[in-house]
């Protein structure tokens, strides 16, 4: 329906053009951006939003966004569309896409348009940990926008039954494993009716994955996206210390740990803590019915939690006025108020400090404070996995995650078989 | 009319359709043939000629292998199991019993329903934990199970859901089949004293053996046709327990990026439709028709 009422008014536009009705000089620039939906709510109509106000105040631009499904479709979708020609002005795509986008030569780095002192001043007002995943070789060629990192979320209710501290999550590794054990409850015949803790494995389990890695003290790769370190010993280590809680200890569920399906089992108390995207907050927020904290991950040698989410970018093919249009836009939709009006519309950690001093903001905070974790996390997180040919570079760790997971390789075979076949992908890209 | 005109005439009603196969599904499979012999055009690196350098790199490669023998498995597992399924349900509605109609439909919905669709419903029957299957377990006290979670399990899953949506649609040719037949048959066979077994094995079957050449042949395209539900429910895992050759194609394809590749297993795939198919009407078709 929205598309036939954008193409109606579309034509109606033109029509006026050929009538010689319009004075403009010239027809408005035409701004095709794909974005895909990766958390609940209420996504399309926000966005849609979004591109009428930019209208109202830059007249001669033409917005149109499209969704186009997942984060995995939205990729195959705008590589396609470059591959016949055809590719979107700007999309939101994975921060992680950066190289392979690079490397099939699809987008132009924004520092060609950063031109003025404040243009200057905007690329230095996101976070660092964010810009990390958004730079490579001294250019900017992602704007960070939907940015996330893991947090640990848990019923506060449980933890009172399990004669916890409502108010003091777990901050270490021991910790939280200890508390898990309190907090998983069995049944007479010794099933169990509520886990302690699950980290989800399907999917994308490096994500999760490299969270436990960063907290063992290491990084799964270097800054350049031509080396992984899948088999060092601490990111054995990490993997071991997943697996003791579900085969030693038991208290986190076996086998895949579907990503979907993560939050339905905090709701139904099938489990009392579990890790995942703070994206997922307003969800919570909306669909949990008891009293539940949001927690930084715990700490082994450190904290830390890779980010996530996406990045804008700008493609190549577009026209040059095109691509000055999708900057002012960028620019227009990451200001500081429409920053936070984002964050608070869905979860996602609003992405500069002073989006986080507006008044809406600090409203939203004081009267819901797990907002703040994620922010005050960001000191401890970086950039998440992403190295050149990164869909295969990265399958290769989720499958020895899930083999490991599943009992199928022990840790440290499993890690040994995935770094191998990363070294053998990279290879060509170490020069 | 002059002979030749009849012959313009003639190629010119065939045109529209052999227009639209030729562009395509010829069109495409002869570009797929070259560019299997060719690299993966990056930016700075336009395709060049490599000759049997996929091929090779497909033969050391342990997920073509591992999706192969998953996909073989899948078809051994769903054919022969949906086509009896089929038979069965067929040969019962077809019989006069009250509630008829509901009962073919019942076992029709499945095929109408999106293959998406249904493997969202499927997904929370195996959902752990709270999910219809764990549910029912639970009140009979077994032990947990993770049923897409697991290695062991997934892939069986897998082959339910296919089993389920497919049969189904059979069970339409089998009933149709069933209704061309004479009744004469019947009742000549029982005026002689034939068993109803006896009937079935030596009249009916052979019968509806055109029938399940068909039916066959749509069940060894869609075994490795069929992949929907596969993106659904375990996108290929847990470690790779779940990939099956057409899904690993489109990951190659459009995740990696990597067409060259995905186009040699592509050839891969249609070699092995292709010679599955010939062998089913070259072989089978002699054998089929009830003399």
């Amino acid at each position: 329906m929205k598309l036939l009422k954008r193409l109606l008014g579309a034509f109606c536009a033109s029509l006026m053009t050929l009538l010689g009705t319009a004075a403009l000089a010239q027809a408005p620039v035409e701004v095709p951006f794909f974005f895909p939906v990766a958390v609940g709510g209420p996504i399309t109509k926000i966005i849609d939003g979004y591109a009428a106000d930019f209208e109202k105040d830059n007249a001669g631009i033409k917005l149109h966004p499209i969704y186009s499904g997942s984060y995995q479709d939205t990729i195959a979708k705008a590589l396609t569309a470059v591959k016949s020609g055809d590719p979107p002005v700007t999309s939101i795509l994975l921060s992680t896409d950066m190289y392979t986008l690079i490397d099939e030569d699809a987008i132009v780095p924004f520092d060609d348009l950063i031109k003025t002192d404040a243009d200057r001043a905007w690329l230095k007002s996101f976070y660092p940990a964010f810009m990390e995943n958004s730079q490579t070789g001294g250019k900017t060629w992602g704007i960070p926008f939907q940015r996330s990192t893991i947090v640990l979320y848990y019923n506060k209710d449980a933890f009172k039954e399990a004669g916890l501290d409502p108010n003091r999550p777990p901050g270490t590794w021991k910790e939280m494993a200890d508390y898990a054990a309190k907090l998983t409850k069995r049944d007479a015949a010794g099933n169990v009716t509520q886990w302690g803790v699950q980290i989800p494995s399907s999917g994308f389990p490096y994500w999760l994955f490299q969270g436990l890695a960063l907290e063992n003290g290491v990084n799964l790769m270097n800054a350049a996206g031509t080396e992984v370190y899948y088999d060092k010993p601490e990111v054995i280590g990490a993997l071991q210390y997943w697996l003791d809680l579900i085969n030693k200890t038991k208290v986190h569920p076996p086998g895949i740990v579907e990503w979907g399906t993560t939050p339905k089992d905090f709701f139904e108390r099938k489990v009392a803590m579990m890790w995942t995207t703070t994206g997922n907050l307003t969800n919570v927020r909306s669909n949990a019915k008891f009293d539940f904290g949001v927690a930084m991950l715990p700490a082994n040698k450190r904290r830390g939690s890779p980010t996530g989410g996406g990045n804008f970018y700008l493609f190549k093919q577009a026209k040059p006025e095109q691509q000055a249009a999708a900057f002012k836009f960028v620019k227009w939709i990451t200001s500081p108020s429409r920053a936070a009006q984002w964050g608070i519309d869905t979860g996602y950690v609003a992405v500069r400090p002073d989006a986080w001093e507006t008044p809406e903001m600090k409203k939203y905070v004081a009267e819901f404070p797990p907002a703040a974790v994620a922010r005050d996390q960001l000191q401890f997180a970086v950039a998440e996995l992403s190295t050149h040919d990164n869909q295969r570079v990265t399958k290769a760790l989720n499958d020895g995650l899930q083999a490991a997971l599943t009992g199928s390789k022990p840790a440290e075979q499993a890690m040994k078989d995935a770094q191998r076949e990363a070294d053998r992908l990279l290879k060509s890209y170490r020069k | 009319m002059t002979r030749s005109a009849n012959w313009l005439y003639g190629w010119l009603l065939l045109l529209p359709a052999a227009a639209m196969l030729a562009l395509f599904t010829h069109y495409p499979a002869v570009t797929t043939l070259w560019h299997s012999f060719e690299s993966t055009p990056k930016a700075a690196r336009p395709a060049i000629f490599v000759g049997v350098e996929n091929y090779r790199q497909l033969t050391d490669d342990p997920i073509f292998w591992k999706s192969l023998t998953n996909n073989l498995w899948y078809a051994a597992g769903t054919i022969p199991l949906s086509i009896g399924l089929a038979l069965l349900m067929a040969v019962w509605v077809n019989g006069k019993l009250a509630g008829r109609g509901f009962l073919r439909l019942a076992y029709f919905t499945p095929t109408v329903l999106p293959m998406i669709a249904v493997a969202n419903i499927w997904l929370f029957f195996y959902t752990p934990e709270y999910g219809l299957l764990e549910q029912v377990r639970s009140v009979f006290g077994l032990p947990a199970q993770n049923w897409l979670g697991s290695r062991n399990s997934a892939l069986g899953c897998l082959m339910i859901v296919a089993v389920w949506k497919e049969a189904g649609f059979f069970m339409i040719f089998y009933l149709a089949a069933l209704q061309q037949m004479s009744p004469n048959l019947a009742e000549a066979a029982a005026i002689e004293g034939a068993s109803r077994w006896y009937f079935f094995r030596r009249v009916t079957l052979p019968l509806l053996m055109p029938t399940t050449l068909f039916v066959l042949v749509n069940a060894v395209i869609n075994a490795f046709r069929l992949v929907d539900h596969v993106v659904v429910m375990t996108r290929g895992g847990p470690d790779n327990a779940t990939e099956l050759l057409l899904y690993y194609i489109y990951e190659i394809g459009f995740r990696f990026q990597d067409s060259a590749y995905a186009a040699a297993l592509t050839i891969v795939l249609l070699a092995l439709l292709g010679s599955a198919a010939l062998a089913q009407f070259w072989f089978l078709e002699r054998k089929v028709h009830y003399q």
